[in-house]
């Protein structure tokens, strides 16, 4: 029995080795307060480690004994007793000193967090939806006001303020690469400081059981350079692209007729409900549905075909479009880019 | 009630005439114990306070033995089915995408798994652990307060099968254990299945109330004489400080709870931040009861393993005072912590802080109780029976749990691994390591005393290896899985995020680990019906329980036994010193004084009676059609009020004589 520990333990470190560098992982940051975070779960468990190992040895040290426990179990030894005490008060006394260390050193952390977006420039507000997230761009210029969805352009480099708040349940926003979660709450406003030191894509999703499709409700931080940033949200701002060919416009006619325009705006078209994802860009987008797939032809007919098969209790509904139909608005939506 | 002139407890063997006198008028004084032979004393006892036979006699029951086995038979099988709950869950997460089991039935299995395990298993069976073994510990013939008892039973039965009949009729509550608002309101929980939740939980907390009062009652009043505070044993000390954290911890979530059907069912906005309530205040109120609930779960365990170290380490507990003193540390810290739950949802940074500093702070308690254990062991080899196994399984699991709650009492730590499998691993490390583990240790431990018979020693060994090996392949990679970014409760994960072949590993733990449950149900069984007689005190333990026979005759004790020691079996090797005078043809228990415990006055105990269970399922009733109408708490006031009149109906018995 006790040879299949080992074992048991060669067999979990193959499995444990694969898979470290997720790109939503908190052990693989990419940002100075996911960096000063992982910093601080290391040191954590590794003092941690230390003092299991250190417990498991005062515990091991009794079944190494030569001498049996006595047989008479009131015929303890006082001397050795008081020696026991001066070694649990020292035992006491290092926890005591440890877990005060412990808690200063997380305090001085958080002060380190709070320092990162103090000279953030960029506000984007961000609101939770079941199961998608809206994401304002905040301006003083009104024109400049941008509403999109599910995917955070930010300039790398730079600090960007999050302002975090819901439109329905409780929702939690956490991206493990850049910084720590925090809650999105009906009737609060929370404030995220995040930075992503380079350009890249870091996923991440709700964190906070928010009901049928909590388990796909992802969203992705795209980091650019910041000309590149600049130029996507001018870009952003256009209009949705009318559409040329013929099939597209038989789209962009059927999306406008059809129950798709109570929910989703396109910019540039009488489209304007605010409930769903704004879909003026959505061919920019890398996924669909909040991370759920991934954008092409083929998963955007999927999506508006059978959503329900593919997110379970989302809003989305399905509308009955026949073969054509369905064609020729994925054509027209394929061309928002 | 009179007082009474009883046996002083420095009075070894010596069976002092108990005279009556004061109040008591002789033409309604029976036959007492004293000088009696022990067969005519078995006699009379045995017709005083034994279970008439029947179906009524058993459901009239008030025998805190019976009572006992009833919830721990009953916790067991809500255990089973919680463990059914997340074999099921594991096998939708073994692969990314997997289409076994929808959202829909995945939020139901998670939430049932959550409330199964908390209010149906483990708070039931710690307490039930101490309704069976505090009243035989100090000595009494009974629990306190034995009609509320059996009342807390019947309660806890409905409400068990309340909620598996609502998730059998696809109507389980779907909004996790906690139910945080909005989630939980009016507007995004349709359909009753929040309604179950909020209900099930109000009154399986009533029973746990019930269980608490009666615990606290006992422990303070009944001791055996001389049993002062500081002769108490430590599990006992351990059930009277979690019984008064549940006394305070309880009435939080029942106020939750209560708020919540108001704002479905009335239509009060006390959550609805549109209307000017708040979201957040649940969660103050569900966590100021949801933290102490661990410790609720966690304390009982702590005392069974000062209760089994002692006997294998083969010497008293060290640190005993020490060991007091920690229990009740604890217990007043646990109120302070509530918030560390709550760090995720954006409060003043000064505030958490605090709890980030009272969070650190429970683990120095926590840190002397281990020490104190660890100390016992070292005046050599202890005798590893299977019992004391699962004491270490305890140790090594447990302080991991403890460790990393650490990591989770830092803020900024926190705020990456809140809610994430991190936080899974955590908190399995901590109650199934400190809890369960334990529990299944007191199992091997007490087994004997309850049915008479031993547990196989070579299953037990067998069941402790698959389970340790088992919970640890089952829970030690979540902490990374969580570090990798995996929250939870998803019922499902894209494949792109490498978290399959981990989660595959996780799966093979968690069936292994139920296996380890099966194995021990037929140990159970098979000890039951073919175990080695036990005698009285297999073991050569300390404490009173094991002064009786096993199992122990339904007055627990022919005579009162005075207690000399902290270890009495162990100070009084020949014959343990007793008090007389109690009556034998009524029910009358010894009261004795809060502190030093000198025998006080005699009082009557509750005799048998059909109400409680005629009250339990008026209660039952109410709180069920409560779920369809708020007019259910005006029609079901009636036949609560009826039940209750009978329960306390002045029969001008001879209980209510003096």
């Amino acid at each position: 029995m006790k040879r299949l520990l080992p074992m048991a333990f060669a067999a979990a470190g193959t499995v444990f080795l694969q898979g470290c560098a997720g790109w939503q992982s908190a052990l693989d940051p990419k940002g100075p307060a996911a960096s000063e975070l992982a910093w601080l779960i290391w040191f954590f468990a590794g003092l941690c480690a230390v003092v299991w190992v250190l417990v498991m040895i005062a515990l091991a040290a009794p079944l190494m004994m030569r001498a049996r426990a006595q047989a008479q179990p009131l015929a303890v030894d006082a001397g050795a007793d008081d020696r026991k005490l001066r070694v649990v008060m020292i035992a006491v006394g290092l926890t005591t000193a440890i877990l005060v260390g412990l808690t200063l050193l997380s305090f001085f952390a958080d002060r380190t967090l709070a320092a990162i977006g103090s000279d953030a420039v960029l506000t984007v507000r961000v609101t939770g939806h079941q199961w998608w997230w809206e994401v304002r761009y905040e301006d003083a210029t009104p024109s400049r006001i941008l509403t999109t969805a599910n995917e955070i352009h930010i300039p790398s480099g730079e600090p960007v303020r999050l302002l975090l708040t819901s439109n329905d349940v409780i929702h939690s926003f956490w991206i493990p690469s850049l910084a720590g979660k925090l809650d999105l709450i009906p009737g609060h406003m929370n404030v995220l400081d995040i930075k992503a030191d380079k350009p890249g894509v870091y996923r991440g999703q709700c964190a906070e059981f928010c009901g049928a499709q909590h388990a796909n409700m992802g969203t992705f931080i795209i980091a650019e350079p910041r000309a590149k940033f600049d130029a996507w949200w001018n870009d952003q701002l256009q209009p949705a692209a009318a559409p040329t060919a013929d099939e597209a416009k038989a789209g962009e006619e059927l999306f406008l007729r059809r129950p798709c325009v109570m929910c989703h705006r396109i910019g540039g078209t009488p489209a304007g409900g605010t409930v769903a994802p704004d879909l003026t860009h959505i061919a920019s987008r890398q996924t669909l549905a909040a991370g759920t797939l991934t954008m092409s032809r083929g998963n955007l007919a999927a999506w508006i075909a059978d959503p329900q098969g593919i997110k379970p209790g989302s809003n989305m509904p399905v509308v009955e479009f026949s073969g054509d139909e369905l064609n020729a608005v994925v054509a027209y939506l394929e061309g928002l880019k | 009630m009179s007082s009474a002139d009883l046996a002083s407890e420095r009075a070894p063997a010596t069976e002092r005439e108990a005279s009556a006198e004061g109040d008591l008028a002789p033409e309604h004084d029976g036959p007492r114990d004293t000088g009696m032979d022990d067969a005519s004393l078995h006699g009379w006892l045995a017709g005083t306070w034994g279970t008439a036979p029947g179906i009524v006699g058993a459901l009239s029951s008030v025998d805190h033995k019976v009572i006992a086995r009833r919830y721990l038979i009953t916790a067991f099988v809500f255990l089973c089915l919680g463990g059914l709950n997340a074999v099921a869950m594991r096998i939708q997460l073994s692969g990314p995408q997997r289409g076994l089991i929808g959202p829909d039935l995945y939020n139901q299995l998670f939430t049932m798994h959550g409330v199964t395990m908390m209010f149906l298993f483990a708070v039931p069976i710690v307490q039930a652990t101490g309704i069976y073994l505090v009243p035989l510990m100090v000595g009494s013939r009974n629990i306190a307060f034995p009609r509320l008892n059996a009342f807390s039973y019947w309660v806890y039965l409905s409400g068990g099968v309340f909620a598996w009949i609502s998730f059998l009729l696809n109507m389980a509550p779907d909004v996790g254990w906690f139910a945080y608002v909005p989630l939980s309101g009016p507007e995004f929980a349709p359909g009753k299945r929040a309604d179950v939740w909020a209900q099930m939980i109000t009154y399986t907390e009533v029973s746990s109330l019930a269980v608490a009062v009666a615990t606290i009652v006992t422990v303070l009043k009944q001791r055996a004489p001389g049993m002062s505070l500081d002769k108490i044993p430590l599990y006992v000390w351990a059930l009277l400080v979690t019984s008064f954290v549940v006394v305070f911890a309880m009435p939080a979530v029942m106020i939750a709870s209560t708020f919540l059907i108001l704002d479905r069912l009335v239509g009060t906005h006390i959550f609805n931040p549109a209307e000017g309530g708040d979201a957040l205040l649940f969660q103050h109120l569900f966590w100021f009861f949801g933290h102490p609930e661990v410790y609720i779960i966690f304390l009982p365990a702590t005392g069974m393993v000062s209760a089994i170290i002692p006997v294998f380490a083969r010497r008293p507990v060290f640190g005993h005072l020490g060991l007091v003193l920690s229990l009740i540390a604890v217990g007043f810290l646990s109120f302070g912590l509530w918030v560390h739950h709550m760090f995720a949802t954006g409060l003043p940074k000064l505030g958490a802080s605090f709890f980030t500093a009272s969070s650190m702070m429970i683990a120095i308690p926590n840190g002397v109780q281990i020490f104190c254990w660890l100390a016992t062991f070292w005046d050599g080899r202890p005798v590893i029976r299977t019992p004391l196994l699962f004491v270490f399984g305890f140790f090594v699991i447990f302080v991991i749990g403890g460790l990393t709650g650490v990591m989770l009492a830092s803020v900024p730590l926190d705020l990456q691994v809140h809610d994430t499998y991190f936080v899974v691993a955590h908190f399995h490390y901590v109650l199934i390591g400190g809890s369960v583990f334990p529990l299944l240790g007191a199992a091997y431990f007490w087994f004997p005393k309850i049915s008479g018979r031993m547990l196989s020693e070579r299953l037990g060994r067998w069941h402790f290896w698959l389970a340790f090996i088992g919970f640890n392949a089952a829970f030690f990679p979540m902490h990374l899985v969580g570090l990798w970014g995996m929250p939870r409760r998803v019922y499902t994960y894209p494949a792109e995020l490498g978290w399959g072949n981990i989660n595959l590993f996780i799966s093979a733990g968690a069936i292994l680990f139920f296996l380890s449950f099966v194995l021990f149900a037929f140990n159970l069984v098979h000890g039951a019906l073919k175990g080695a007689p036990a005698g009285d005190n297999p073991w050569d333990a300390g404490t009173l329980e094991w002064a009786t026979s096993s199992p122990p005759p339904s007055y627990n004790f022919a005579r009162i036994p005075v207690v000399t020691h902290v270890e009495p079996l162990w100070a009084e090797r020949e014959a343990l010193p007793v008090a007389t005078g109690l009556r034998v043809d009524v029910r009358e228990l010894l009261i004795s004084t809060v502190a030093e415990a000198h025998p006080d006055i005699r009082e009557k105990s509750a005799a048998p009676s059909i109400w409680p269970l005629l009250a339990a399922v008026a209660v039952g009733g109410t709180f069920l059609f409560s779920i369809f109408t708020p007019w259910a708490i005006v029609w079901g006031a009636a036949p609560v009020a009826i039940t209750l009149t009978g329960w306390f109906w002045p029969k001008g018995a001879p209980e209510d004589e003096e």
